[in-house]
């Protein structure tokens, strides 16, 4: 059975600028996966080339086997219909409620009544704990409700595989908190798994059970594993620093 | 994957007495057939969930009961957690969720629908509002041009030169094209007539006169509405949208100076020389025209020079910066006043070019009857 997302030798590029090369990672079904590294090392840059905005310089991208990068873009439709994507700044449609916004998709994909649609709408909404937010125009919310929104829109079609762009930025300690019970309960609920850009800690620690490790001084991946496990026992020094917050990593033994 | 079809999703409510049990039944998906409702829901949360004949199902089916416990009324005080006995636990788990956090009251923004008079009269309240704005954003202009003749004014003589050539340089394509044709159009329609009397040269009067006193400046303006108008309250518009005007106002700038005054400024200084510009172009194309019936262009020149009174020529052009003032008023007061949202954005481009032709054309009217008064 081949893994969920295989990632192969993939180098990214913005013209010259090579972001990040020859990574090397898979995704297992049902995993929460994360991607972490410094402030500006390509983690939204690798997402985008995850779900298809940004084409490898070099590489590929599989989805259960099959050559995803090698799919012409127009027959790439039954792909995208298994992602769920919440971008760094939300990207919220500005114009539509926030019950607009998850409906939106799923009135173009299937006919389905308006009493459906919109108690699908709220149900996403309570689910990250917008419940009474539904007519509100994105404008008039705050920060931390936009990226939760955000989340909301993404799990809209009920996608296999939810890419999250830094969810718990933004949010205080208790809704983080309770992002982790709602990714652990989607992936529970509904067997999705869950790719995670995310710089909090705790989070990485209690929910995550496999990570890549960006490393800007290298411009590789530093090393992949479980974050508990790389945090006491990577080799790579700049993994342990990072994972420790900065403090003096424990010899590794 | 069974060969065999769905079985239609169903919802049974039994009440009996106290208790009330929700039967659920078949493959509740979002593409398959809509959801059989039997018996009335009871304005109370069922005790018990019988699931045993449930299929595969999606998010259609904890909307389905969340949506039901959503209309009861919002429990009071300390109450026990709402049960939800014999759901599958990934079901449970995920409505658990949803209902940890209870319902925002007084979140919901008012949404009562306005009776007609209502609607009236919001209408005048709102054009006299857009009135007042736009008397008050004049009085901005003018108080930002004292700033600036005192040299108070704060803004980035960078964007400045910018600006000026977005709205000098950059339209001379355009204005050239538009220019040349009406000049080319004149003489046509103007050559057809006036063979009737002979008096085919009189033709180079005729496009002389039109272009240099109105055709010129107007189409100029309209031109620069569309192109101009429209790009200045886009860009405005959409700083606002993304808190960047915000910005510069915590650092100090004045938005007003920073982003309206320049962009007043270059289109006051280079809608004159626009204008004698497309007047010129104009009669280059009305000269082509002339050349094609026989007036040799020197001749054509020469009646043109001669037909054109200093007054004549400078009326145009006297025009034109208060008509370039006009735009560049609309322009970015409708970008100023632009909602936070990108359709905002739209709607305050729109309402720009609107707002900037039509000031363009009331203008040039009002200038029209001084002249007839001043016997110009
Ligand atoms: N559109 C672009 N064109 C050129 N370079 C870009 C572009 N977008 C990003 N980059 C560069 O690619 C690198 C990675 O950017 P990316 O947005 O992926 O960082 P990130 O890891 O997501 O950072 P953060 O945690 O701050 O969001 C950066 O050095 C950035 O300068
Ligand atoms: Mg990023």
């Amino acid at each position: 059975m081949a893994a969920k997302i295989t990632v192969q030798d993939l180098t990214m590029a913005y013209g010259d600028l090579v972001v990040m090369h020859d990574l090397n990672f898979e995704i297992q079904d049902k995993d929460i996966f994360v991607i972490m590294g410094g402030s500006g090392c390509g983690k939204s840059t690798l997402l985008r080339h995850l779900i298809g905005l940004r084409e490898p310089a070099k590489g590929s991208i599989l989805y259960d086997g099959k050559d995803f990068t090698a799919t012409p873009l127009a027959e790439r439709g039954p792909f995208f219909q298994r992602f769920g994507v919440m971008y760094q700044s939300a990207a919220l449609w500005s114009s539509l409620t926030l019950a607009e916004n998850i409906s939106m998709p799923l009135e173009e994909s299937c006919k389905l009544p308006p009493k459906t649609l919109r108690d699908l709408a709220c149900y996403k909404l309570s689910l990250v704990g917008l419940s009474g937010y539904e007519d509100f125009y994105p404008s008039q919310i705050s920060g931390g409700m936009k990226k939760r929104a955000g989340i909301a829109r993404a799990m809209a079609l009920d996608p296999d595989i939810l890419f999250l762009d830094e969810p718990s930025s933004g949010l205080d300690p208790l809704s983080s908190r309770r992002l982790d019970d709602l990714i652990l309960g989607l992936r529970d609920g509904q067997g999705s798994t869950i790719v995670i850009v995310t710089h909090e800690l705790a989070s990485i620690f209690s929910i995550a059970n496999n990570a890549v490790f960006l490393d800007t001084a290298t411009h590789t991946q530093g090393a992949l594993g479980n974050p508990s496990e790389l945090r006491d026992h990577s080799d790579n020094p700049a993994v342990r620093l990072f994972l420790n917050r900065g403090d003096t990593p424990p010899s590794s033994p | 994957m069974t060969s065999s079809p769905h079985p239609p999703p169903t919802a049974v409510w039994q009440q009996d007495g106290e208790a009330v049990s929700l039967t659920l039944a078949g493959d509740w998906l979002r593409a398959g057939p809509a959801v059989s409702v039997t018996g009335t829901a009871p304005d109370r949360a069922p005790t018990r969930y019988q699931t045993d004949a449930l299929g595969t199902h999606d998010s259609t089916l904890p909307a389905f009961i969340l949506a039901h416990l959503r209309t009861l009324k919002a429990p009071t005080g300390d109450q026990p957690p709402t049960p939800l006995d014999g759901l599958p636990d990934n079901l449970r788990g995920l409505l658990q969720l949803a209902l940890a956090v209870p319902e925002d009251g007084g979140a919901h923004p008012d949404t009562r629908p306005l009776s007609r008079l209502e609607t009236i009269g919001n209408a005048t309240l709102s054009t006299w509002q857009s009135g007042l704005a736009l008397v008050d954003f004049i009085g901005q202009a003018v108080l930002s041009l004292g700033r600036f003749a005192r040299g108070r004014a704060r803004f980035r003589t960078s964007d400045f030169w910018v600006t000026l050539q977005q709205c000098g340089v950059e339209a001379l394509p355009i204005v050239s094209l538009i220019s040349f044709l009406i000049g080319l159009i004149l003489a046509f329609v103007g050559s057809v007539q006036l063979a009737h009397f002979g008096a085919d040269l009189y033709v180079a009067d005729l496009v002389g006169i039109s272009m240099v006193r109105e055709m010129g400046v107007v189409m100029t303006a309209i031109i620069m509405s569309g192109r101009t108008g429209a790009a200045f309250a886009a860009h405005i518009g959409s700083m606002k949208a993304n808190e960047e005007i915000d910005a510069l106002r915590t650092f100090g700038f004045d938005p007003f100076d920073f982003l309206v005054l320049p962009r007043i400024l270059a289109l006051v200084l280079m809608m004159p020389i626009l204008t004698v510009y497309a007047d010129i172009v104009g009669i280059l194309g009305g000269m082509l025209v002339g050349a094609a019936s026989g007036i040799p262009p020197v001749l054509y020149w020469t009646e043109t020079v001669a037909s054109l009174h200093i007054t004549t020529a400078s009326l145009g052009v006297l025009k034109s910066p208060f008509f370039g003032a006009a735009i560049a008023i609309s322009g970015c007061m409708q970008g100023m006043r632009a909602g936070n949202s990108s359709a905002a954005v739209g709607e305050a481009t729109t309402r720009a070019v609107v707002t900037a032709i039509t000031s363009v054309i009331v203008l040039d009217s009002a200038f029209a009857a001084v002249f007839t008064l001043l016997d110009i």
